[in-house]
């Protein structure tokens, strides 16, 4: 590998990202902050929902602003350099295997996913006003389950990015996007589909589901949640099963 | 450093169609392609390449030249890493292009069919960025960057972005970009499509200017005057395969008679080809697939009085007569039956 042309790269998304980010902060948190207001404000508030739920959807809301951002920073660029602009050309001639421009959009991408991280929790809390418990207490398991989300938000978006054409980009969000947010557990504990044997192991298959479940263990444990083990187990395998899919996509559209 | 390309037995076999962009527009289908099934696997099957072979000396410009679909962008592709040959090999100096891919990114510029700067970037941010993947240090750069927007007329722009840019100042970039790492050898795929005849001047400029300093050249074209104007030597091609090397002169010369008679009529009787053929000054007459005679000629004008005499005693009416001199077109029109512009 060659490292001067990564950071480079690396160089060069940053640049583009800090010139857009305002732009790129409201396409990633808008949606959730409406979310948690109406349901984590204004339903707790009338009391139709109770004010415990502000503490349960949280880790859902960092879970999917994460996955989304980071999802949508690489899968973007990548159906637009595929399909018209082929800017990604120039990329693909440095002196480097191209696998590693791949990589490097991945890096990229799960580095957005962090800052979006980063700003949804004091946002989401601002948003939710008092009686929110959360806890920081173990920072090392946190820490961890950030970046192995952030990892996994981009290389599904690497994945997505190098399958679908642009005309795709709607469908991609009502009929994949979608369903994985709302059956990702995101909104409710992977417990309370109990009633629902089968589609309770169904939505295993869900990667999302890890990502909340991961975060509702490390910040709010005191509501039931996926064991730790599973959730690395499932991030872990997610992972590397979408980072090794993307890469062959990215391998079929880059080279003729 | 001397660097040429060597090209033996090179083979492109495309078994899917390209990817979405080729199809997007032109596709009946439009945008309603998504639930339709894909088709049988076998049933796509292109050969763009079929057994090419030639050889490019270091320092030489050399042009390939042919229609559109005859394969020279696939070519390109090969030799610029971007396309996987089928079979063959293609050299690079000592390297093998597809082996070897990394060492040949160091040694190659290339300047696409199509723009592909990177829109989100300044004129001057797309060459300093450049020029940071190939490890050229930040103050090289900059300098680098600045003496090359200079020379090619965009340093007024160059802290714009480039999606207000024409044309001909996108294409000058682009040459500007492949130029900043120095390389040895240049590509470029069509460097004059769509420009207005100013901008073509220049670009033939620093195209010369790049050769002078002893680098090699290889650009595809299908427009005869850029070929016959910036090339050492060229190759013509069609449907895949070499029809013919050498330099625009002997290319030319290859050609018997040099001009060339086209010639249209209500209807072909027989006797005609052999009335023409009998004409001093014809060397040899042709019938184009498309109908009418092709003639070959040492001579252009003076033989139209023959040519009407020779058609009124065959009983055919002349529906259009065009001549054209010694040029690489009648060439192309010679060994194909084609012209280039079909």
């Amino acid at each position: 590998m060659n490292l001067a042309a990564f950071f480079a790269m690396l160089g060069r998304d940053g640049r583009v990202a800090r010139r857009n980010f305002l732009p790129l902060l409201l396409q990633n948190l808008v949606q959730p902050m409406l979310f948690v207001f109406v349901f984590g404000r204004v339903m707790t508030t009338s009391g139709m929902m109770p004010e415990a739920y502000k503490s349960l959807l949280l880790p859902g809301i960092i879970a999917i602003s994460m996955l989304l951002s980071g999802l949508q920073a690489v899968a973007f660029p990548m159906i637009a350099d595929f399909q018209f602009s082929r800017e990604i050309e120039d990329r693909l001639l440095a002196p480097m295997a191209i696998e590693w421009v791949a990589i490097e959009k991945v890096v990229a991408g799960a580095i957005q996913a962090l800052i979006a991280g980063a700003v949804v929790i004091p946002t989401a809390m601002l948003v939710l006003g008092s009686g929110v418990q959360i806890s920081f207490a173990q920072p090392g398991e946190l820490a961890a389950l950030a970046l192995l989300v952030a990892v996994l938000a981009a290389s599904i978006g690497l994945t997505l990015g190098c399958s679908l054409g642009q005309q795709q980009i709607g469908i991609m969000f009502s009929l994949i996007v979608g369903p994985m947010i709302f059956f990702g557990c995101t909104y409710y504990p992977w417990s309370a589909l109990a009633s629902f044997p089968l589609f309770q192991k169904l939505v295993l298959l869900n990667p999302f589901v890890y990502a909340s479940e991961g975060f509702r263990s490390a910040l709010v444990p005191q509501f039931p949640h996926l064991s730790g083990v599973v959730v690395f187990g499932g991030l872990v395998g997610f992972n590397a099963l979408f980072l090794w899919l993307g890469l062959q996509q990215f391998r079929k559209k880059a080279i003729g | 450093m001397d660097v040429g390309i060597r090209i033996e037995g090179l083979r492109k076999v495309y078994t899917s169609p390209p990817p979405a962009a080729a199809m997007a527009r032109g596709g009946p289908m439009g945008g309603q392609r998504l639930f339709k099934r894909p088709e049988k696997k076998k049933a796509y099957e292109v050969v763009a390449l079929d057994a090419v072979a030639l050889e490019v000396k270091a320092g030489e410009v050399f042009g390939l030249l042919g229609p559109n679909g005859a394969g020279k962008s696939t070519t390109v592709g090969i030799l610029t890493t971007r396309v996987r040959p089928t079979s063959g090999e293609a050299w690079i100096g000592g390297h093998e292009v597809w082996r070897d891919r990394v060492a040949v990114k160091r040694l190659i510029g290339v300047v696409p069919q199509k723009p592909n700067l990177d829109f989100a970037l300044t004129a001057r941010e797309i060459l300093t960025y450049h020029a940071a993947y190939f490890g050229i240090p930040a103050a090289d750069r900059l300098t680098r960057a600045a003496s090359l927007l200079e020379r090619f007329k965009l340093a007024d722009r160059a802290d714009q972005m480039v999606h207000g840019f024409s044309g001909g100042m996108m294409q000058r970039l682009s040459i500007a970009r492949a130029l900043m790492h120095a390389p040895e050898v240049l590509f470029l795929d069509e460097p004059s499509t769509g420009l207005d005849p100013q901008t073509r001047l220049l670009l033939w400029e620093l195209i010369r200017d790049f050769n002078r300093q002893g680098h090699t050249v290889l650009l595809t074209t299908h427009n005869m005057e850029e070929a016959d104007a910036l090339c050492d030597r060229l190759a013509i091609v069609d449907h895949g395969r070499v029809i013919a090397i050498g330099t625009p002169q002997e290319l030319k010369r290859s050609v018997p008679g040099g001009f060339v008679v086209r010639l249209a009529f209500d209807r072909v009787p027989d006797g005609l080809r052999a009335a023409l053929s009998g004409i001093p000054g014809v060397t040899e007459v042709q019938a184009p697939p498309e109908g009418g005679l092709d003639l070959y000629a040492d001579q252009g004008g003076t033989l139209i009085p023959h040519i009407v005499a020779a058609a009124t005693s065959a009983g055919a009416t002349i529906h259009d007569i065009h001549i054209s001199e010694p040029s690489l077109e009648n060439l192309f029109l010679h060994h194909t039956g084609r012209s280039l512009r079909e």
